[in-house]
């Protein structure tokens, strides 16, 4: 329903969009004893390292095959090469996530044919899962690369056995932070169902104090749960951008699978909760029947505010789609929509355009809205239009507790709605204080 | 400018740079011209380090020819500050996709200049070189050229492609655009016998004005700012100053050496942090400008400011006597900041030397006395393992480690480039000292330190 332009400019001004292999990063830190390395210059790591460092604060594991000017032209094979080795003496890591640049896109190195190489020549390595994401800088933005990740990881490390009936795989895709992993995990294990995520930022970047320093991860989704991944009897594929790994395991081991775009909102969260119903076969637990109650309850109470509200949004795809969805449902409209890249779901959107570009695309548009949603970026803009702003995406430096932040399920759901209606209120208390300076309104009301 | 080997080894050979003075394969320090190792090496691009030297200028675009990893993972998060215009906190790119990389991006680069003269009229445009356009082949002197003509504005290529080397290698390619290009094309309205330049100083977290306004007392000019708070116009005539005051950095000595070259303009290294080195700051700019009155004026100013800092210090000085901190930084910092630290009483325990010249090492070993530690290189777990070793209360370092120590339990004072507070001058130190207690002192490190209740029946 949208109509959905491409930005046609020369000049990019304050972009939304980060690189594929900044998303890819994100996907591998998702899981246990992982080093994800860059097959760039040091500089490509050093960038996407301090990103996740900052949005997160936490020591973020990101290595570098540093390439130089001279092992560029000669090529990068004995680069990935020494990087390989020296991790494995310095950081013993289970899985190396490997991820290509903008750099060695260019210069068009064959990286799948390099593991090949490298791991003839040292068979030591056998052990070690070695995981390339292609993630070239020139295409694509975070969650396309985040998708790339996770469907090499599908489509390298799993493998067939036994059908376990209770076991389900959930793909969780860029949209969804640690706080949110945590809630959906606990949703399908109150089911008597068991998850295996893929990958499990809850587990990894939640912010959790560790008692021992180690270079790679501490914690995610281990090597041996992701080798089972084979016998789950279901893929939960959470965010639309999840769809293509999903559909890799179906190929692979017939595993039938169900693409959630949303787990934010009353329905798309009672269709969530009724899926695991059917799956488990069990009825669902008191205390979502409880929870769906104190949602449409904070509904009730919050739906004055939202009502008519003109929102605009900068956000990723799959994190645009499911908040337009919610916000549309508590009755606010959307005023303008800025996104970083291709995705099916874009023309299938509800609001009249949506545009692939920059910040600057998003400052044009955004004039005369109430509400901005984006990254900390959208910082400044809400400074000069004078517009409150909601903190969702990537990265986000201007507040605390990220990790934790969680917006789905009907839990999330309400810390969105007192969230983003607190805003709103807040604009209306403003405005009352605007009446009273200008001798409008008594000062005592 | 053309990037060539020779250059790059111009550059890396720095002769002004005490790294280079050594030629005895035992003390020649390598680390300007080593190599970064795959799988080891953790520390920004060429590309990354010309920004830094350069996106200070605040009325000027910052323009990244290349595709989105460069700027899009980078914009916005540098902690210049300037008192005036914001146009050099904007991201600008030609988020190069694939048709560009195949069929080459002037032409694009070229749109993306005039766009951006159009819709945003900088006073200059600074445009910086990638991997990915060097590899390609972008001929970026032509384009600035041609797009300069059009515009009627200066656009000055910054080819310093992330593959050439190190952030330090980077500064200094930022310091030989501005030599080519910028500096030396303008006049000053007015000059002064006490015009200085002050070089290497990038204003993060605004601490550049804790120091300016006690050169201003003095009467002491700054003529042009290299590059905190900058404007384009004060760089061009920097050519006109009677002093390069190079701070706490050796990123851009090439520059104050060629300017001695080029201008006859004498330069000093200095340090902002701790109250000797500000002081010792203070009067070598006072006697290199040769002025008796402006000596003494100087003498009187360091006497005041140092009696009300005594006062101001006091209570945090009681409270850090005999703290012992390790301290992870590169370079000249690691001499400067342990010397700050030393005014407070704080016991530097271990240092990293893995920037530092013989020199600093040098200064380091006199300051630290024969039990302190000199760290060569290491990483986060070495780092632990020191200040496990050293019994330090905290350790000092970049934001980089900050979380490897707070997760380690480790009070944690961030001094590099991202940092929020500004330690520089006297103001600066008080900041510093008001850091370390509360960081120090904060209530939190005896609940995380102290196991569950149920955590210490189960040792029972």
């Amino acid at each position: 329903m949208a109509i959905v332009t491409v930005s046609n400019k020369s000049l990019t001004v304050n972009p939304l969009k980060q690189s594929q292999a900044l998303g890819a990063t994100l996907a591998f830190l998702g899981l246990k004893g992982t080093m994800p390395l860059f097959h760039g210059s040091q500089g490509c790591t050093a960038f996407a390292k301090v990103v996740l460092v900052r949005h997160f604060r936490e020591a973020i594991p990101l290595a570098t095959t540093a390439m130089t000017e001279v092992t560029t032209i000669l090529g990068g094979e004995e680069n990935v090469e020494e990087a390989i080795l020296t991790l494995v003496e310095k950081a013993n890591p289970e899985i190396i996530g490997l991820c290509s640049t903008g750099l060695t896109e260019t210069r068009g190195d064959d990286i799948e044919g390099f593991i090949k190489e490298i791991r003839d020549r040292h068979p030591e390595l056998n052990d070690l899962a070695i995981v390339f994401a292609p993630t070239p800088d020139f295409k694509g933005a975070l969650q396309d690369g985040f998708a790339a990740a996770v469907e090499s990881i599908v489509q390298e490390i799993p493998r067939a056995g036994e059908l376990r009936t209770e076991q389900v795989t959930i793909l969780a895709g860029s949209a969804f932070t640690p706080g949110d992993v945590q809630e959906i995990k606990e949703m399908v294990t109150s089911f008597g169902l068991v998850p295996i995520f893929v990958p499990d930022l809850g587990a990894s970047l939640d912010g959790h104090l560790e008692d021992t320093y180690s270079a790679v991860t501490v914690s995610g989704t281990t090597l041996k749960q992701l080798r089972e991944v084979g016998s789950s009897a279901f893929t939960l594929a959470l965010g639309e951008s999840m769809r293509g790994a999903a559909k890799i395991l179906s190929e692979r081991f017939d595993t039938p699978y169900e693409v959630f775009g949303e787990l934010t909102g009353l329905e798309p969260v009672d269709e969530f909760i009724q899926a695991l119903a059917i799956l488990s076969g069990n009825s669902v637990p008191e205390k979502y029947r409880r929870q769906r109650r104190q949602l449409q309850d904070a509904m009730l109470d919050t739906h004055f505010y939202f009502s008519g509200k003109r929102v605009s949004l900068a956000l990723e795809p799959d994190l645009l789609w499911s908040t337009v969805h919610f916000l549309q449902s508590m009755g606010a409209q959307i005023h303008g929509a800025v996104t970083t890249t291709r995705s099916h779901l874009l023309e299938k959107l509800p609001v009249k355009s949506i545009t692939i570009g920059d910040l600057e695309d998003f400052e044009s548009l955004a004039g005369g809205s109430d509400l901005l949603i984006g990254n900390s970026n959208v910082g400044a803009i809400a400074k000069r239009l004078s517009i409150p702003l909601y903190r969702l995406g990537l990265p986000i430096y201007d507040r605390l507790g990220n990790g934790q932040f969680t917006k789905v399920g009907y839990r999330g759901t309400m810390e969105l709605v007192f969230g983003i209606g607190n805003l709103f209120l807040e604009q209306e208390e403003a405005r009352v204080k605007q009446f009273q300076e200008l001798g409008i309104v008594s000062a005592e009301f | 400018m053309k990037i060539t080997q020779g250059k790059i080894n111009e550059l890396l050979t720095e002769t002004g740079c005490e790294h280079n003075q050594h030629k005895q394969s035992e003390k020649k320090n390598k680390s300007c011209t080593q190599q970064a190792q795959p799988g080891a090496a953790q520390g920004g691009c060429a590309f990354d380090g010309a920004m830094i030297a350069l996106v200070p200028i605040a009325d000027a675009a910052h323009l990244v020819h290349g595709p989105i990893a460069c700027a899009g993972n980078s914009w916005g998060s540098r902690g210049s500050l300037s008192s005036g215009p914001q146009l050099y906190k904007m991201g600008f790119t030609t988020d190069l996709g694939e048709n560009d990389v195949i069929f080459g991006g002037e032409k694009k680069l070229y749109k993306a200049i005039l766009e951006l003269k159009e819709r945003y009229q900088p006073a200059a445009v600074f445009v910086y070189a990638t991997c990915v356009t060097a590899l390609i082949g972008d001929d970026m002197d032509a384009v600035c050229k041609a797009a300069a003509e059009k515009i009627g504005i200066p656009v000055i290529p910054v080819i310093a492609p992330g593959f050439i080397g190190s952030k330090n290698l980077g500064n200094r390619f930022g310091g030989e655009a501005l030599l080519e290009y910028v500096v030396g094309t303008a006049e000053p309205e007015h000059t002064t016998p006490y015009d200085i330049n002050l070089i290497g100083e990038y204003n993060i977290a605004g601490e550049m004005w804790g120091v300016t306004p006690l050169l201003e007392k003095l009467g002491i000019r700054i003529l042009s700012k290299i590059t905190g708070d900058a404007r384009y116009d004060e760089i061009r005539y920097a050519h006109r100053a009677k002093l390069n005051v190079m701070i706490c950095s050796r990123a851009l000595l090439n520059m104050a050496r060629k300017m001695e070259e080029r201008y006859n303009i004498p330069y000093i290294e200095e340090s902002f942090y701790g109250i000797d080195d500000m002081n010792r700051c203070l009067r070598n700019i006072a006697a290199k400008l040769g002025d008796p009155d402006l000596q003494e004026r100087t003498e009187k100013l360091i006497a005041e400011e140092t009696a009300a800092l005594d006062l101001a210090l006091a209570p945090y000085r009681a409270r850090l006597k005999g703290k012992r901190v390790v301290l992870y930084t590169g370079g000249v910092k690691s001499w400067s900041i342990i010397s700050a630290a030393r005014d407070l009483g704080i016991e530097v325990v271990a240092t990293s030397t893995r920037k530092s010249t013989e020199e600093d090492k040098a200064k380091i070993k006199k300051l630290i006395g024969n039990d302190g530690i000199m760290l060569e290189k290491g990483n986060a777990k070495e780092l632990l393992q020191v200040v496990k070793d050293t019994r330090a209360d905290m350790l000092i370092a970049g934001g980089r480690n900050q979380y490897t120590a707070l997760k380690a339990r480790i009070p944690f004072l961030d001094i590099n480039q991202e940092r929020h507070h500004p330690y520089a001058g006297y103001v600066g130190m008080i900041e510093m000292a008001r850091e370390l207690y509360e960081a120090l002192y904060s209530p939190i490190w005896e609940q995380i330190r102290k196991p569950a209740p149920w955590e210490e029946e189960e040792v029972l």
